[in-house]
């Protein structure tokens, strides 16, 4: 411009018409980059996976067992991996920009709420069998009687115990909550709490909470009712004896599992996701049993923990049919085997789940509980957050000194009212 | 633009009047001017005026996981508003929020001012010092909220240790007690904030002309006096710019609380934004998470004109 004074102040207007045109252009670059972002290209023989295998361990496991599948069925396959909390709200929008990925993990727990909201398809259709799973864990991957997805494995809570803790203290593994007040009474010494769990403000802490509620013949219908409002006095007394530390309401699992290993607690409410932490100190001598019951013989219910592989409504019936073979695959006998003895995980698959016995006899516990474990979902569906949410605020006024009964009240309150 | 040089045919800028239409000339300029406005105004409009009218409006809509698919979400009046303000968690979060962001500014600010005050005096190593006190500024919010959750471990923290070896008593429930959480929390908030004030109250602090402080002393005016008289009343468009700035950061905190309470024990430090955050996310209805974001922006917003109002004043 500066070169051609002359020309440019004798067309004002084409310099406004350029300026205009520019933009122009500008807006229709920006326009098209964001129109491309949104309708995503699908590459046909490519499937992607989302997945929360964030953990370098776990994303090296799924890209492995993905090869391996891919290779079978002659695609390639691909994992999109981001936080757990993240899977549901990532999958969300996926589906309101039409470009869902092939093939979604959730979590069990959050099944629901997709499938709720029409954005799944039944397994079923797409040939997937349930003939070697137990009805359990079918009923774990299903919502209103459909069978939405499929799980590798399971995996729930167990009571982790110091061996030589408790044999130096000369105390017996508990199997009722009699005997596991009296042991984590007996167990606390010095800076050494008898027994950790998690009653944090999330998940985690629910998740906690359920085998006692269950075990004890409550319900997540019913929050007031005298089952459930005893199950949290238990935990209460264990908070009184001193057997509990005070934190216990700000721990994630992870952290009961860092001051179980850095020797603060003698027991542990935990899961199997933590032995592979656990087995990184050799000097640590841990044992699991199941989660004690109110009296002796009755049935130790527990949570069933997991993620479940699931086919997202895409609208391509074609690309839906391969992704549910690669369901399939990864789901298959062998793959859930391996993926089991890496994770420590309980395999869904009975034929499995009996192999993976054989190799792994010390988590029979484990196996055991999970073959009586129940979902979280099975009762109130896509209503679960909601009383998750009631419930955390309930037993966390309580452990710091409202009435068990007065918190559970108002709980049952709040969940009702949709609040 | 060569092209269009070329093409211009000489004849035809002979054929016009050598003295231009003023009206006309004047009308391009503007259209130029607005063309150069154009593409801020897009920005704005694109970034923060459709997501802020989206929000508006989806805080009257039943928006639920299904509307993602089916992209329909029904208008139903007030009920998410009405069921939001009926919650006694909102009226909670809303108090909490209150207190958290008063307790804030007041610690920050005072602090920061008494840091800036005494780093405007020179004296050895007070560069190094300085500089040393712009540490928190630099970590991440989530950083300083999971290494303070374990500073604040009421059994195994290390503040519970230090001030037992005080013989201060040592089992504080930092952030275990419903009493004690917000409190802590905000503590944490201040530590987190401090730099800012101080930072931006010390550049403030060395504006003020030296003479002003020598006249004062010649006039006999104490320390304090001359703090109060001098100081203060200089560093006023200073201390509106930290405070309003302050205050629209603090009102909207989510992730220090995420990382340290996770809104505990028993919704102890929820506050808007954790509620927002527990709407949309956690319990994923919208709607509601909609309008207490509304409030959030609300507030803010009240707040912004008063900074604007400030601004323009101090401008005449």
């Amino acid at each position: 411009m500066t070169a051609h004074p002359t020309v440019a102040a004798r067309h004002p207007r084409g310099r406004a018409r350029r300026t205009v045109s520019s933009l122009a252009t500008a807006a229709v670059l920006v326009a098209s980059a964001a129109l491309t972002g949104c309708a995503e290209q699908r590459d046909d023989d490519v499937y992607t996976v989302l997945n929360s295998s964030t953990d370098e361990t776990y994303h090296r496991w799924d890209a492995e067992a993905m090869a391996r599948c891919g290779k079978q069925l002659g695609v390639t396959v691909e994992q999109q991996s981001v936080p757990a909390s993240q899977v549901m709200t990532k999958a969300l929008r996926m589906a309101s920009s039409k470009s869902l990925p092939d093939v979604v993990q959730f979590d069990a727990s959050e099944m629901p709420v997709f499938a709720e909201a029409g954005g799944l398809v039944d397994l079923r259709t797409l040939g997937l069998s349930t003939d070697h799973v137990p009805d359990g864990i079918v009923d774990f991957g299903s919502y209103r009687g459909t069978y939405y997805g499929a799980a590798r494995s399971v995996n729930t809570l167990a009571l982790f115990y110091n061996k030589d803790v408790l044999a130096e203290a000369g105390v017996r593994t508990p199997a009722t909550w009699d005997e596991l007040r009296e042991a984590a009474r007996e167990l606390t010494h010095g800076k050494r709490y008898g027994l950790a769990l998690s009653a944090g403000g999330a998940e985690d802490g629910v998740f906690q909470f359920t085998p006692f509620m269950w075990s004890n013949g409550g319900d997540e219908r019913e929050l007031d009712s005298p089952e459930v409002v005893e199950a949290l006095d238990f935990w209460k007394a264990l908070l009184k004896d001193g057997s509990l530390s005070r934190s216990t309401v700000n721990w994630t699992q992870a952290d009961v599992n860092d001051q179980f290993m850095a020797g603060n607690a003698a027991m542990m409410i935990n899961g199997p996701w933590q032995v592979e932490t656990l087995n990184s100190d050799p000097s640590l001598n841990w044992g699991i049993a199941e989660i004690p019951v109110p009296e002796a013989g009755a049935d130790s219910v527990a949570p069933l923990g997991g993620a479940v592989l699931t086919v997202p409504r895409t609208g391509d019936d074609e690309r839906q049919r391969t992704a549910g073979r690669i369901v399939a695959c990864l789901t298959s006998e062998k793959e859930q085997l391996t993926y089991a003895l890496n994770s420590w995980m309980v395999p869904a698959d009975e034929r499995a789940a009996a192999r993976w016995r054989a190799r792994v006899p010390e988590l029979d516990a484990l196996a055991d509980q999970v073959a009586a474990a129940r979902s979280r979902t099975a009762q109130l569906g896509a209503g679960w957050p909601a009383v998750s949410l009631a419930l955390q605020s309930a037993f966390q006024s309580a452990l710091t000194g409202q009435s068990s009964e007065a918190a559970l009240k108002r709980a049952q309150q709040r969940a009702t009212s949709g609040n | 633009m060569t092209t269009s040089t070329v093409t211009a045919p000489p004849s035809a800028a002979a054929g016009k009047p050598a003295a231009p239409d003023p009206a006309r000339a004047r009308r391009r300029r503007r259209l130029a001017q607005w063309g150069f406005v154009a593409p801020a105004v897009v920005f704005m409009l694109l970034f923060f005026g459709y997501p802020l009218v989206r929000n508006v409006v989806m805080s009257f809509q039943h928006y639920t996981p299904k509307t993602f698919f089916t992209g329909e979400a029904p208008f139903n009046g007030v009920d998410n508003w009405s069921s939001v303000f009926r919650d006694a968690l909102f009226g909670k979060a809303l108090w909490h929020t209150l207190v958290f962001t008063a307790g804030s500014l007041l610690g920050q600010f005072c602090i920061g001012l008494a840091l800036a005050v005494f780093f405007n005096r020179r004296f050895p190593l007070g560069g190094v010092l300085r500089s040393l006190i712009l540490l928190p500024w630099l970590v991440p919010m989530v950083v300083s909220g999971i290494v303070w959750r374990r500073i604040l471990d009421q059994d195994t923290g290390v503040l519970n240790a230090f001030l037992d070896t005080l013989g201060l008593g040592g089992g504080t429930p930092w952030l275990t007690s419903p009493g004690m959480a917000l409190l802590s929390v905000i503590l944490v908030n201040i530590w987190i904030g401090i730099p800012f004030n101080m930072v931006i109250l010390y550049g403030g602090l060395q504006e003020i002309p030296k003479e002003l402080y020598e006249a004062a002393s010649l006039d006999g005016a104490s320390a304090w006096r001359a703090f109060r008289s001098v100081t203060l009343p200089m560093l006023k468009p200073v201390i509106t710019v930290v405070l309003v700035l302050g205050f629209m950061s603090t009102v909207k905190i989510l992730d220090l609380i995420l990382a340290l309470t996770d809104g505990g024990p028993a919704d102890a430090t929820q506050t808007l934004g954790t509620l927002t955050y527990q709407n949309s996310f956690v319990e994923l209805d919208f709607g509601a998470g909609a309008v207490v974001g509304n409030v959030l922006i609300l507030i803010s917003a009240v707040f912004a004109v008063f900074y604007l109002r400030a601004n323009r004043t101090e401008g005449k």
